[in-house]
């Protein structure tokens, strides 16, 4: 039998070897689930070496986060052959919301791309269509943002919101 | 000749709800076809961040009114990773009951629709009627037909009612004749053969590479089910087979309608194995009301890989929540489905993909 490739040891000790100083943090969160930090610009070499020679051929999700200083692009890659996922995080600057798309290596990619610039606005470099999909082609913002306005102001208030102004 | 667009949507019997595919034809021929989506966004990810983590759970039951408790359990789930709760023996087998009752009551309302749209309204029928029996133990456990909001960040909300497994061998025993009733209708029905057979066909690789998930991969072949794959609450200790298409390269509607089917008769195994095994003790532990950190769980929903991302900043709602919904991702893959086949092949073909708007637009 061949060996597999792609377990969770694979990606702990192939990784930080194949990208020495690219990597910024890598942590086994929970049995058969690794974390992986990375810069933006490292993105595709990591996902094509994830891809082929590790195994990772489901790109299973794409979130955008904003953490108000600083965004990040989660990739939720996952190995049908030995059930290991590795989540990725791109950190993008605050200023220059863009990444390099993935569409290249995952065709997967190319709705979960729209969906993210079209509710959290971070550009995809390189995808054939990053247009609006779930909002109306008219508007104007991407409502995901942390400075979009809730409106819990009207609509719902919690006692502890009362209590403390809210956030 | 000349190619055109053709809309086939908005507001059409094959769409199941609001959404609009565009075919581009030449003559019957489809050459190139986009889905446009979004006419049902309610912008879940945002109202979530401002509720608290338990009341989100009403909520995620609305994504997909048909299979309501398989969402908000993945909800659940998600949360549990992150606040690191572990939920008691007794409410994981709750759990796997109402999620496979739900799984089979979502998967006879696809039948039911898939029936019609081939021209088989008997199908309609006979399959709706089936659905209300387990849409009635689903009211025995829940109290609520639909939209149950059972499942809780920690366990279930209430335990089985008494006699639970007496309803369920008696509903499960009259399903099972009714599914031999099922096979004659469909799978003997030439003109269903002939509808299905050999239609929509999209190969394992592009199919992986799309993100097709569930019972839409499984027909082309791959044997992956996160039931068995990756085993949540206690489905590693029941026995069933994950259904995989095993006659030849598959990937057709017929294929994806074979898995489907044989699924229903695999979830009747899991119940009738879940109502015995069964054991006494708590069915739900304490959650905390604030959580910090992140955690994401995939379960096997009835229509793909469900996936939760939930992201907590020590306050008691969610800082960031992400839905990834299996529809979503099919879609972006139905053009390659739907390419160099007859227009009146759609209706089949985006039958048997099994879209539910609810969850696709989020």
């Amino acid at each position: 039998m061949p060996e597999v490739s792609g377990t969770e040891e694979d990606v702990m000790s192939k990784l930080p070897a194949e990208f020495p100083g690219a990597i910024r943090e890598i942590r086994v969160t929970r049995p058969k689930v690794v974390k992986v930090v990375i810069d933006r610009k490292d993105l595709l070499p990591v996902c094509s070496f994830l891809k082929t020679d590790l195994g990772f051929e489901h790109l299973s999700c794409i979130s955008a986060v904003d953490w108000k200083d600083h965004w990040e692009s989660v990739y939720h890659l996952y190995n049908y052959t030995t059930g290991t996922t590795v989540q990725l995080n791109a950190v993008i600057p605050y200023d220059d919301p863009s990444i390099e798309s993935l569409v290249k290596l995952w065709n997967a990619a190319y709705y979960h791309e729209r969906e993210a610039w079209d509710l959290m606005g971070i550009t995809y470099r390189g995808n054939p269509k990053l247009e609006r999909i779930l909002l109306p082609k008219d508007f104007r913002y991407h409502p995901l943002r942390k400075d979009f306005p809730q409106e819990t102001e009207r609509q719902y208030i919690s006692r502890r919101k009362l209590k403390t102004g809210g956030r | 000749m000349v190619e055109f667009w053709v809309n086939m949507g908005p507001q059409h019997p094959m769409t199941h709800g609001l959404w609009n595919m565009r075919v581009k034809i030449d003559g019957e021929t489809i050459t190139d076809a986009e889905p446009e989506i979004g006419y049902l966004h309610r912008g879940y990810e945002k109202i979530m961040e401002v509720r608290e983590f338990q009341k989100n759970v009403v909520l995620t039951d609305r994504l997909c009114y048909v299979s309501s408790i398989t969402w908000s359990h993945a909800y659940c789930l998600a949360c549990e990773k992150m606040m690191d709760v572990e939920v008691p023996p007794r409410g994981q087998w709750i759990r796997v009951i109402s999620l496979e009752l739900q799984r089979i009551a979502s998967h006879l309302m696809w039948l039911a629709a898939y029936g019609p749209d081939l021209g088989l309204l008997t199908g309609l029928l006979w399959a709706l009627r089936e659905r209300e029996l387990f849409l009635d133990l689903l009211q025995l456990l829940s109290g609520a037909r639909m939209n149950q909001n059972f499942p809780r960040i920690g366990g279930a909300r209430n335990d089985l009612p008494p006699d639970f497994d007496k309803y369920c061998f008696k509903i499960i025993k009259h399903f099972r004749e009714k599914l031999d009733e099922y096979e004659s209708l469909f799978h003997d029905s030439k003109i269903f053969r002939m509808r299905t057979e050999g239609v929509g066909r999209i190969s394992r690789a592009d199919a992986i590479n799309w993100g097709v998930t569930g019972p839409n991969l499984r027909a082309c072949g791959v044997n992956v089910d996160f039931r068995r794959l990756e085993p949540y609450e206690t489905y590693d200790e029941v026995d069933f087979e994950p259904q995989v298409w095993k006659g030849g390269d598959g990937g057709d509607s017929y294929a994806r309608f074979m898995c489907r089917f044989n699924e229903l008769e695999e979830s009747c195994r899991i119940i009738e194995q879940a109502v015995k095994k069964i054991p006494e003790g708590p069915y739900r532990a304490k959650a905390p009301r604030r959580a910090e950190g992140e955690g994401f769980a995939r379960t096997e929903d009835s229509r793909g890989e469900a996936l939760f991302y939930v992201i907590g900043d020590g306050d008691d709602r969610p800082y960031r929540v992400k839905i990834r919904s299996p529809v979503f991702c099919t879609m972006a893959a139905t053009p390659i489905m739907l390419r160099g086949y007859k227009m009146a092949d759609v209706v089949s073909i985006l039958g048997s993909v099994d879209v539910c708007v609810g969850e696709m637009d989020k």
